[in-house]
């Protein structure tokens, strides 16, 4: 089938109703999906399908369900599968560049996993950052995504991830946990290093099909010194996570750079690489995600920095973000921030974490010096 | 009205007479309709059925027990002619492995074909759900005649409230699972196109959800009316609360004693209800309703789903046939800590909820009682077996009352 034209009962039964009727009403919405799908754009984009049969009605589904928060932005729509960024371009495009600040489709995105390239990062006072993290997501190429894929599918980005994780040594090598087959003594260990993941709740999430079948197929693999760890699908085929106590990031990316280019190296070796191409960087399910998917981060105490009136602006010119020290949507603990990159997709691994060590390092300066009662007004960053 | 329905319908329109008039023989009006519904529909697979086939071995609902290799392979490449699939069908009993004490049916129908096309599976749970109800070879009977009804007058001392709810499909439109926004928004239409034409004790009034004032809002919720997105994962998995609210409401009569649902579980839920114990005319009004509201859809060129083999049509195999709960909310202080309680209940074909419905406990004694049965009898049967059976229970509490002793009914015949 020509790109667009992938075989689909429903989608065909569909077409016999109107644009009218069939067009959501996105009346209350506040979500990127929302902001940008016209009727016109519904009725240019509903007949088509990708070769695995998603549909602009699949792609929405969670931002029609999910109207949104008068505070936060979130996407309102996922890929099924690579094809889509391509087939609904007319729908992802706009929101990628409102998302991604101004990202065009002509763009091109940097890759750059070559730790070498980072400068600092392990001198991170200990005293005020606790521990340092960086995590991604990688699809594989010829799978659908999680929004869309069979159990069979599914199935399948498990064992090959589990064969290409089984031959990782040293540093690397580890152990796999089903899900579904782990015993009431792994599951409780894994719950006290923080590594075990649940059947997500988000409706978010829900709405976009993810968790269909669970638990089957989702597993979690980690290495012996619990440093380096692999969601099997949850929201994405693969998340990898880097982490450690203490300040050393640039010892968290060197392990996730390697860690990484070994991986990949097996997938490609059995002609499954990753999904990945020069204008979007790392294809993976949520569009917020695209490029690297990276998030680096800390969790640092910052009691005094946080009370500034200055905290906001200094994170935005940092390039920063603030959450909670239990993630996305949770607040901090006794002054303590997860500080992490904003950015995703047009700047590139090395730039995004250089981001976060240069500006952290800045930050506790800047604590350390309202801790003496010191003045930190000469110290507020230019805009990066 | 010339729009997208009208054309489809009239396609449609042959596959709901057939079943209706039986085309000769009950075998041959069904064979007729398969034939009809399995043409054409195939769905484009990648991998063999083995490497999709559910995992189930944790699970225990209707779905689960029935739904062996064999037939997982055999259903798995078919999908109805609007493309609802076997895997859409089994979705919710997939991601639910179900409770060790209630055994969830596991699976819902995306449209009426796929009573037709996934029939391989769904008899066995039908049968399973139903007491050993065939629907190969038996035929459901529908009695909406109220006036069969004796004895429906209940001593108010004792019976609060009393109620009995239903639901009806639209034939020609997809079910909740798998209907489309426009679809959806064509049921809306149709049903308070046909609820405006109501009249006398039940001329009422529509409130969407989409557009209902706080005001009104708040009236619906102090009746207990208002109904909410579904949050039990037994209905969210199975796709019913897509673009919720959108084409959702209520609908009640002036006087709050009949009223229907749009767009939740079903297509429609019918309730008629009051305070007291008269289930007489609780049902009497059930009946009118339910015929007008029949005869208003029909004079537009609709029916509802229905056929002689299953009833009425709806989402859930569980509210096949008559699709009828009638319930009472009963206080039975004594007989309810009798041990022989459950077995009374159980003889006289009856359950017992707490007053919240499913799921909840009793509060203070007082239950919601209602029939257990919904397929292979008639709502006339149903009915009569809820006050028969509600009658005796007053009977033996006030036995009990009085010191003396009661008796375990002989087993109700099905």
């Amino acid at each position: 089938h020509p790109l667009g034209l992938g075989l689909n009962v429903h989608n065909d039964y569909k077409m016999k109703f109107s644009v009218d009727e069939e067009y959501p009403d996105l009346s209350l919405h506040n979500n990127h999906m929302a902001k940008v799908l016209t009727k016109e754009m519904y009725s240019k984009l509903r007949s088509k399908s990708t070769p695995s049969g998603f549909t602009l009605d699949d792609c929405i589904q969670t931002g029609v369900d999910n109207p949104g928060h008068p505070f936060i932005m979130t996407v309102g729509c996922v890929a099924g599968d690579e094809e889509s960024y391509e087939v609904f371009k007319d729908l992802f495009d706009p929101i990628i560049s409102d998302r991604h600040g101004g990202y065009k489709p002509t763009d091109k995105h940097k890759t750059d996993l070559n730790f070498e390239n980072l400068k600092g990062g392990d001198d991170l006072d200990p005293a005020y950052v606790l521990s340092s993290r960086v995590r991604t997501g990688r699809s594989i190429k010829g799978y659908t995504l999680p929004p869309h894929n069979s159990r069979a599918e599914r199935r399948m980005v498990e064992k090959l991830s589990i064969e290409a994780l089984a031959t990782l040594d040293g540093e690397f090598k580890g152990k796999y946990y089903p899900l579904n087959g782990m015993t009431d003594a792994e599951q409780d260990q894994l719950i006290n290093d923080h590594f075990l993941f649940d059947k997500p709740v988000s409706p978010l999430l829900l709405a976009a099909g993810m968790a269909r079948d669970w638990p089957d197929a989702r597993g979690i693999w980690h290495n012996e010194s619990k440093s380096f760890l692999v969601w099997v699908n949850e929201e994405d085929h693969l998340r990898v996570i880097s982490m450690e106590k203490g300040g050393n990031m640039k010892e968290v990316f060197r392990r996730f750079c390697v860690g990484l280019n070994k991986i990949e190296e097996i997938f490609k070796k059995h002609n499954h690489g990753f999904m990945w191409n020069e204008h979007l960087g790392f294809v993976l399910t949520c569009p917020s995600n695209l490029g690297t998917g990276l998030r680096g981060g800390v969790h640092v105490k910052l009691p005094k920095l946080s009370t500034h009136p200055k905290f906001e602006e200094i994170l935005t010119r940092l390039r920063l973000q603030k959450r909670g020290t239990g993630g996305v949507d949770t607040a901090s603990v006794g002054g303590i921030f997860d500080i992490s990159n904003a950015d995703r997709l047009g700047s590139s691994e090395v730039q995004q974490v250089q981001l976060v060590v240069d500006g952290v390092k800045l930050m506790v300066e800047m604590e350390k010096k309202l801790e003496k009662g010191e003045s930190i007004d000469g110290m507020i960053p230019a805009q990066k | 009205m010339a729009n997208s329905f009208t054309r489809i319908l009239s396609s449609k329109r042959n596959v709901g007479i057939l079943s209706l008039v039986g085309a000769g023989s009950l075998t041959a009006g069904f064979l007729l309709k398969r034939e009809h519904v399995t043409a054409g529909a195939n769905v484009r697979r990648v991998y063999p059925a083995s490497a999709e086939y559910p995992d189930l071995r944790k699970h225990n609902n209707c779905m689960a027990s029935h739904l062996t290799p064999a037939i997982y392979a055999k259903l798995v490449d078919k999908a109805t002619p609007n493309g609802y699939t076997l895997d859409e069908a089994i979705q919710t009993g997939v991601d639910n492995p179900g409770h060790p004490f209630i055994k969830t049916v596991g699976m819902v129908a995306g449209d009426e074909e796929s009573y037709e096309v996934f029939a391989d599976l769904l008899n066995p749970v039908i049968k399973e759900r139903h007491n050993g109800y065939d629907p190969e070879t038996m035929t459901h009977p529908t009695d909406l005649d109220s006036s069969k009804l004796t004895s429906g007058q209940f001593d108010e001392r004792y019976v609060l409230s009393s109620r009995v709810r239903t639901g009806r499909s639209i034939r020609g439109l997809s079910l909740p699972p798998a209907c489309t926004r426009a679809e959806r928004r064509e049921v809306e239409r149709v049903v308070v196109d046909a609820l405006a034409g109501l009249k006398g004790d039940l001329a009422g009034k529509y409130y969407s959800l989409t557009n209902m004032t706080e005001q009104e809002q708040q009236q619906l919720i102090d009746d207990h009316f208002l109904f909410d997105k579904p949050v039990s994962p037994l209905l969210t998995c199975s796709g019913m609360a897509r673009d919720w609210p959108d084409a959702r409401g209520i609908w009640h009569n002036n006087t709050k004693t009949f009223l229907i649902w749009i767009n939740e579980e079903d297509h429609t839920r019918v309730i008629s209800m009051e305070k007291g114990g008269n289930m007489k005319r609780v049902f009497d009004r059930f009946c009118a309703g339910l015929k007008e509201v029949e005869r208003l859809i029909q004079e537009k060129g609709w029916e509802f789903m229905w056929n002689e083999r299953l009833g009425y049509i709806l989402t859930c195999p569980s509210n096949l046939g008559t699709g009828l709960r009638a319930g009472v909310h009963v206080k039975l202080p004594r007989l309810s800590k009798d041990p022989r309680f459950a077995k009374i209940l159980d003889n006289l074909r009856l359950q017992k909820r707490g007053t919240g419905g499913v799921d909840t406990a009793a509060v203070g004694s007082t239950f919601d009682i209602s029939n257990l049965d919904r397929l292979g009898q008639s709502e006339v049967q149903l009915v009569q077996t809820v006050v028969d059976g509600v009658n005796y229970l007053i009977e033996c509490e006030k036995k009990l009352e009085k010191g003396q002793d009661i008796k375990v009914p002989p087993p109700n015949r099905k």
